[in-house]
């Protein structure tokens, strides 16, 4: 009954087979509540941990002090660390107490002014020992940065009170640009909206087109009139709009709830996401019909999207400060270009010069990816 | 695999002194690594990824920079702000990629991320140098990502120190009269890497671990063989036992994999014992597989059990300590990292690797595990059969 003369039908038939493939992948949707957790629940919670939780200021970090000498001028460069909004710093008398609070990470770094402080400075030249826990880098490198900073604020004051101390020759006077306060949510929250968008979009499509495939209701597709670029774009569009429900939300607790400026126009912003989210579904789509298991296509869209997505894309970690090899590596992920949209979008405005290089990358990878699709899901129905 | 001959004479063994169940529990688990490993994709996809993610991101997910391309306005045009961009550009952190002319250029190469940074002299910044004063070099950095331009900041900031020292010596003055001497504990050189990769022992097995575990109890209820076990004489712990060995089995076989990377690749040093190490291991995996049994207790379909564990493993991941440290949050998102087994698993992975801690160390995160699972597996195995649906 569904000869090739009776597919070539209609083009009003054809939207009405596409409307009703809709219906029933809205119908699958909308009745599973794992579809729901993932779609609305998790950037819900997302938008809230990397709005409140994460969080790479450092602050208060705790310090132990050791006095190991008591001259006046000792008790005023500990009292500069106390007095410090970094540091949240305690005396201790001693270095084998200082040193069982680090071991015990009571404190993550130990500033030791030794018993003959007061006489080498006299003499012209005194040393202070810091010590921190190296564990988490990060902050280690921090806390040694602010120390420094704490003891030549200390030494600047002197200089300033014409007591025995030169003041540093120079100054470095710094300005961050798209960010003055120096929030790390700003960088953060337009992050998430490539790790929700990604979720969405490669691995909830990677699961159910899986699905179908596995248990053989593909195939029951195939023998009804539905042609194969009906079945993608029935399947597509239903994640493809709860992909942009979750760019909604997270752009909405953005503004709403951290503030975060969108200094760009939303209409750009909306637009390279429709981009981001095309080429996700992709992946997601070629995956499962090149796996056809749920188990294997749910752990490479992992592998392949949501990881790199994470870790790959510029969003926590430097690009250019990665080895070339690695690099390389992150030019074919579409999450990079996506970041690099996002990042300037919020932060710094509509920069064509950044915008339009990165979205024609996008557009040519959906594109691409698009016609894949088409082709590996065309093969099977031979 | 469980060696065949061995598996058969441990039967009769087992048969005389504690008959039945653990015939029963062993059956079981053969049967389940068997269904695990009999396809080779999946094979492949429990044992390559945590080699190849492990050795991604241990280049990859570092804050420490090397390559910050930087440009300049020099509008002293001195000696001594030569000697700074000298050290600036011997630092190893720095690529110089533009001496700019006027400040109007300034603009295009930050917003076109073409510079990171753009170091600033003014006209009199050696004059100042000489008369004593305070003299300013200005640092304006690309915020987009402030975490990046933080750390390229606090780099010129110790380039300067250096300067600064280097001058007052150079020009008849005395040296700085204060130094501080860093010394960081357990990561002299401060690398990003001897923290992420400890860390991934823990993230890449639970990932993995737990929605291996969740998903193949789903998978045999899609298919329906898992009503056809119900009917079996196996108790419910048994098959709950049955469930949770192989699953471990593979999160052991991961975190092995893992560590083989940091101590043959990255040749981190090891610092601890391999006994304590694995005891929290087993503990770790005894809660994370007791949480994905639980979470397919409640899951009709494989991807529920995929979707659901995945909205569980993103809260554990990102309050995890892994990526931004859990000092720094809220008190209240604190309390929740309590609940949280890879926090434990983080803390014992860096305890253990980097410190050296001993199993008295690390106590405090050893019960926490112990209690997730001493909670969660029993509920699961009452959960196959009470079941509502």
């Amino acid at each position: 009954m569904s000869g090739p003369a009776l597919r070539r039908t209609l083009p009003r038939d054809k939207i009405r087979r596409i409307l009703a493939l809709i219906r029933k992948e809205s119908y699958q949707v909308v009745r599973d509540p794992s579809s729901i957790a993932i779609g609305i629940v998790m950037p819900l919670m997302l938008v809230l941990l990397f709005g409140y939780g994460l969080n790479l200021d450092v602050k208060n970090v705790p310090v132990a002090v050791v006095m190991e000498d008591s001259s006046p001028d000792a008790r005023e460069l500990a009292a500069g660390f106390q007095l410090s909004p970094y540091f949240d710093a305690f005396l201790v008398s001693s270095m084998p107490i200082a040193e069982q609070l680090l071991i015990a990470r009571r404190v993550d770094g130990i500033v030791r002014i030794r018993s003959d402080f007061s006489r080498e400075l006299a003499a012209g030249s005194a040393d202070v020992q810091v010590v921190v826990h190296g564990t988490d880098a990060n902050t280690a490198r921090i806390v040694q940065g602010y120390a420094q900073g704490a003891v030549a604020q200390w030494a600047a004051r002197r200089g300033a009170e014409g007591r025995a101390v030169a003041a540093p020759p120079l100054a470095v006077q710094s300005r961050l640009w798209f960010n003055d306060a120096n929030d790390s949510r700003y960088f953060l929250v337009p992050g998430l909206v490539v790790l929700v968008m990604t979720l969405i979009g490669a691995l909830l499509t990677a699961l159910v087109v899986a699905r179908e495939w596995e248990r053989g209701t593909f195939e029951a597709l195939f023998v009804t009139p539905v042609q194969a670029d009906e079945i993608l774009l029935g399947k597509t569009i239903p994640y493809f709009i709860m992909g942009l429900i979750g760019l909604v939300l997270c752009i909405a607790g953005a503004k709403i709830l951290f503030h975060v400026p969108l200094r760009g126009s939303i209409a750009v912003l909306i637009g390279v996401s429709i981009l981001y989210l095309l080429v996700v579904l992709g992946i997601g789509l070629v995956l499962s019909s090149l796996t056809k298991s749920q188990f294997v296509a749910s752990q490479l869209a992992m592998l392949v999207t949501f990881l790199p997505a994470m870790m790959l894309s510029g969003f926590l970690f430097d690009l250019r400060s990665m080895p070339t090899a690695v690099r390389m590596i992150t030019y074919v992920l579409p999450a990079r270009y996506y970041v690099a949209l996002l990042q300037t979008l919020f932060l710094a405005g509509d920069i064509w010069s950044v915008i339009i290089p990165n979205a024609a990358v996008l557009a040519a990878m959906a594109g691409g990816l698009m016609l894949l699709s088409g082709v590996a899901t065309r093969k099977q129905l031979a | 695999m469980i060696p065949k001959n061995g598996n058969r004479s441990s039967e009769r063994i087992m048969r005389n002194v504690m008959p039945d169940a653990l015939v029963r529990v062993f059956a079981l688990i053969r049967k389940e690594l068997l269904a695990m490993f009999k396809d080779r994709r999946s094979r492949v996809s429990l044992f390559l990824p945590p080699v190849l993610q492990c050795l991604l991101f241990g280049y990859a997910a570092t804050y420490d920079l090397n390559n910050v391309p930087y440009a300049v306005l020099d509008q002293d045009r001195s000696a001594a702000s030569r000697a700074f961009l000298a050290k600036l550009d011997g630092s190893g952190v720095f690529v110089r990629v533009a001496n700019l002319y006027a400040a109007g250029q300034i603009t295009d190469y930050i917003d076109n991320q073409r510079a990171l940074l753009i170091v600033q002299f003014g006209q009199d910044f050696e004059r100042q140098l000489f008369a004593g004063l305070p003299a300013q070099v200005q640092v304006i950095a690309d915020g987009r990502n402030s975490n990046t331009a933080g750390v390229a900041l606090a780099y010129v900031g110790a380039v300067a120190e250096a300067f600064g020292g280097d001058w007052l010596s150079g020009h008849g003055q005395s040296g700085p009269p204060i130094t501080v001497t860093m010394r960081a504990w357990y990561n002299p050189a401060l690398e990003t890497r001897w923290n992420m990769i400890p860390s991934l022992i823990g993230t890449l097995t639970m990932l993995q671990t737990l929605m291996l575990t969740a998903m193949s109890v789903a998978r045999e209820r899609e298919q329906g063989t898992f009503d056809q076990l119900l009917v079996t004489p196996f108790r419910p712990s048994e098959i709950m036992i049955g469930k949770a060995i192989p699953s471990m089995f593979v999160g052991i076989t991961q975190a092995t994999l893992v560590l083989l990377v940091a101590q043959l690749w990255f040749r981190i040093p090891f610092e601890g014992s391999f006994v304590t190490l694995y005891a929290g291991l087993v503990l770790f995996l005894l809660a994370a597989v007791g949480i994905g049994l639980l979470v397919s207790s409640f899951v009709a379909t494989m991807q529920q059990a995929m979707l659901f564990s995945f909205v569980l493993l993103m809260p554990f991941t990102l309050l995890s300590g892994l990526t931004t440290p859990i000092g720094n949050m809220p008190p209240v998102l604190q309390y929740f990292t309590y609940g949280n087994p890879l926090r434990y698993a983080i803390d014992i992975a860096h305890r253990v690797y980097l410190e050296g801690a001993t199993l008295a160390q690390i106590a405090p995160d050893l019960w926490p595990l112990a209690i997730m699972a001493a909670l969660t597996l029993p509920v699961a195995s009452w959960m196959f059969r009470h079941r509502l649906t």
